[in-house]
């Protein structure tokens, strides 16, 4: 015990005597622990984000929408996990839309499944006056599950009611943007007035029933001010396709029932809507889960990992015949030290402790090194990404352990060589 | 008074086996006194240092039969020779052997250590020791501050350490002016007189060697001479 701690001070002492080709023979160490801590870092944080955002948006969403028929089926699939981008509803028309009868239909043969249903139909964007004051709108025909689907907070009154529902009412949901800029930010005025908004050109007065709290969304580059900021107002399904006759949504989206499958369920829905689009030329139903995302997400990041990994292990192999090759350089040129330590009693295990001491010494400052550089570049990283940072504990751990190892490992080698010269021959070495 | 050291018809060969072996040591009978101030002279070439080695139990003899301070050295293992040079033999070397980059008083107390003495006893014996060769104001230089002089006598204050029964000493002036070599033969008589030291003083120095009680002379790997007290035996 007594003879590690002064082998410490020994490794230290000869490391700072030599500080450049310490440091050099560090970096490999240094760059495998510093790149799987960087990774770990960024992993971590994007683990944690998704997980938390997976909370808030409700991992049980399963998003169905139209899809253009393609040659190749691979694209397809791609291209249904990574959103909104190929549900191509410009080229669509109204016999290729999803129909309130298919969606009822799908309610009705999949009642276990089901919790709700989040249809919407965006009827256009409109302005909203009185006297001075205006607010930006993007008017928005909602089913009841749209806010089971979505994540609103409300600050005043609530979602519509039934009757508002089937009577196709003239009642909306605002949020507090549009009551800072019409209503002077008085959520209390708001609630029961009627304001009047200007969609296709046709003035059309909605009683507000509702005020929710507007959230700028994590990807949005919003360069409009408060006063001219468009907002979206809420208003019943019912109401939006009387304005807007239509028959019929691009997407619409299942809010499935606590404890169901989700992967499962959304192949029975592609099943479901197959029959209907069967002899569509353009357009076939797809479906994905919030589930879906995420796992592909947690799919690609893992397959990074693992080739950052790889890179990472490669580099500490090199790291450890590095330190291997200097600890090889550094016992020939203290042979003749070798040799008088023989002579004044340092029994063979004595001088292999010494120089495996001075092994992992370097491993370990290397490994310490690697992690500080990992952990700032994964939070550089991860801020880069937007997501909040946060460092793997376990990993800065594993690591720590593991660049011991490696000082043990390719410290040996040259540790036994040392432990096992001559005394004579080390003493006479020029 | 008790023999400590007793070697019988030591031999000596290398590359044994093979075309070129070399038999150095031809049968060497050597025995040593409890305190007695010895020395083995030689030229280069004619087995001393070879010797030197075998005393010091760096070396093993090919043949024959060595007692040091009773023990058998035949028969002990490496780790036990390991413990016998760290607690009875005190080396002192032509070239010093400090280990560098660390400061006299560590060198001090490497013998300590691997003899598994306290820290604290440690430093009280190697600053009493240092004080002892008289360079205690400096035993937190490192071996490149010193002079030779300096650094012979920081060498002997290390081979002291473990309170050894046997100095072996090669060739301890060989690098040292005249005056700073008789400030280390001074050392040595006192070490013998004071503490009783046996001390084993391999030399080339015929004039060195007559300051001793007794001189061996080494040729051609067997004794050739031995005088005491100024007459040949």
């Amino acid at each position: 015990m007594m003879l590690i701690m002064e082998n410490i001070l020994l490794a230290v002492n000869s490391l700072l005597a030599n500080k450049m080709r310490a440091l050099l023979t560090m970096l490999g160490i240094i760059i495998g622990i510093g790149s799987v801590i960087a990774i770990m870092t960024v992993g971590n944080s994007l683990t944690n984000s998704v997980s938390s955002s997976m909370e808030s948006m409700g991992v049980n969403n399963i998003t169905v929408g139209l899809q253009q028929k393609s040659e190749e089926k691979e694209v397809n699939e791609s291209g249904a996990v990574f959103g909104n981008t190929n549900y191509s509803s410009a080229a669509a028309t109204d016999k290729d839309y999803l129909t309130t009868q298919m969606i009822e239909k799908l309610c009705e043969t999949y009642p276990d499944s089901i919790e709700a249903i989040s249809a919407s139909i965006t009827v256009g964007s409109g302005q909203s006056k009185s006297g001075n004051t205006s607010a930006n709108t993007q008017v928005i025909g909602t089913s009841a599950g749209y806010f089971v689907a979505s994540n609103l907070t409300f600050l005043k009154g609530g979602t519509f009611s039934e009757r508002d529902y089937d009577g196709a009412k003239k009642v909306a949901i605002v949020s507090d943007k549009f009551v800072n800029n019409m209503f002077d930010g008085d959520n209390e005025k708001a609630l029961g007035s009627e304001v009047e908004v200007k969609t296709n050109d046709k003035y059309i007065g909605y009683t507000i029933v509702g005020v929710y709290k507007y959230e700028e969304s994590s990807l949005g580059f919003s360069s409009a001010s408060d006063d001219t900021v468009t907002t979206n107002m809420y208003i019943p399904l019912k109401t939006a396709i009387s304005l807007d006759h239509s028959t019929g949504f691009s997407q619409f989206s299942v809010v499935t029932k606590t404890g169901i499958d989700s992967t499962n369920f959304v192949s029975q829905i592609e099943r479901f809507f197959e029959p209907y689009y069967r002899n569509n030329n353009d357009f076939e139903v797809s479906a994905f889960s919030m589930e879906s995302i995420v796992s592909t997400m947690m799919d690609m990041l893992s397959t990074i990992t693992v080739a950052i990994s790889v890179i990472a292990g490669i580099a500490l192999l090199v790291g450890g015949i590095g330190v291997m090759n200097i600890m090889l350089v550094s016992i020939t040129e203290r042979t003749r030290e070798i040799g008088t330590r023989k002579a004044l009693g340092a029994t063979n295990g004595s001088i292999r402790l010494q120089f495996i001491v001075e092994a992992v010494i370097i491993c370990l400052i290397g490994g310490i090194l690697g992690i500080i550089l990992g952990v700032i570049l994964g939070n550089v990283a991860a801020t880069i990404l937007g997501y909040p940072a946060s460092a793997s504990v376990t990993s800065i751990l594993i690591s720590l352990v593991f660049a011991m190892t490696i000082g043990v490992f390719f410290g040996y080698y040259p540790a036994n060589k040392a432990a096992k010269m001559n005394p004579i021959e080390a003493l006479r070495y020029e | 008074m008790s023999k400590i050291i007793q070697l019988d018809n030591i031999i000596k060969r290398f590359y044994i086996g093979e075309p070129n072996e070399l038999q150095i040591l031809n049968g060497i009978s050597l025995s040593v006194e409890e305190g007695e101030f010895l020395s083995i002279v030689g030229e280069s070439g004619s087995g001393k240092s070879t010797l030197m080695n075998v005393i010091g139990i760096l070396d093993r003899p090919t043949e024959g039969n060595y007692i040091l301070d009773g023990v058998d050295i035949n028969a002990a293992k490496d780790n036990e020779l390991s413990k016998i040079r760290n607690q009875r033999i005190g080396f002192v070397f032509q070239t010093y052997n400090l280990v560098s980059k660390t400061t006299a008083l560590k060198n001090v107390e490497l013998p300590m250590l691997y003899g598994g003495k306290k820290k604290k006893e440690r430093i009280e014996r190697a600053k009493e020791l240092l004080d002892l060769v008289g360079i205690g104001e400096r035993m937190k230089h490192k071996p490149e501050e010193l002079s030779g002089g300096q650094k012979q006598r920081v060498a002997i204050a290390r081979a002291m350490a473990n309170n050894p029964s046997i100095i072996l000493a090669d060739e301890p002036t060989g690098a040292l002016d005249s005056q700073t070599g008789r400030m280390v033969m001074d050392l040595f008589h006192k070490l013998n007189k004071e503490q009783g030291k046996t001390i084993v003083l391999i030399t080339h120095s015929n004039e060195l060697a007559e300051e001793t009680g007794r001189i061996i002379t080494i040729k051609d790997g067997s004794v050739k001479n031995e005088r005491k007290g100024g007459i040949d035996l």
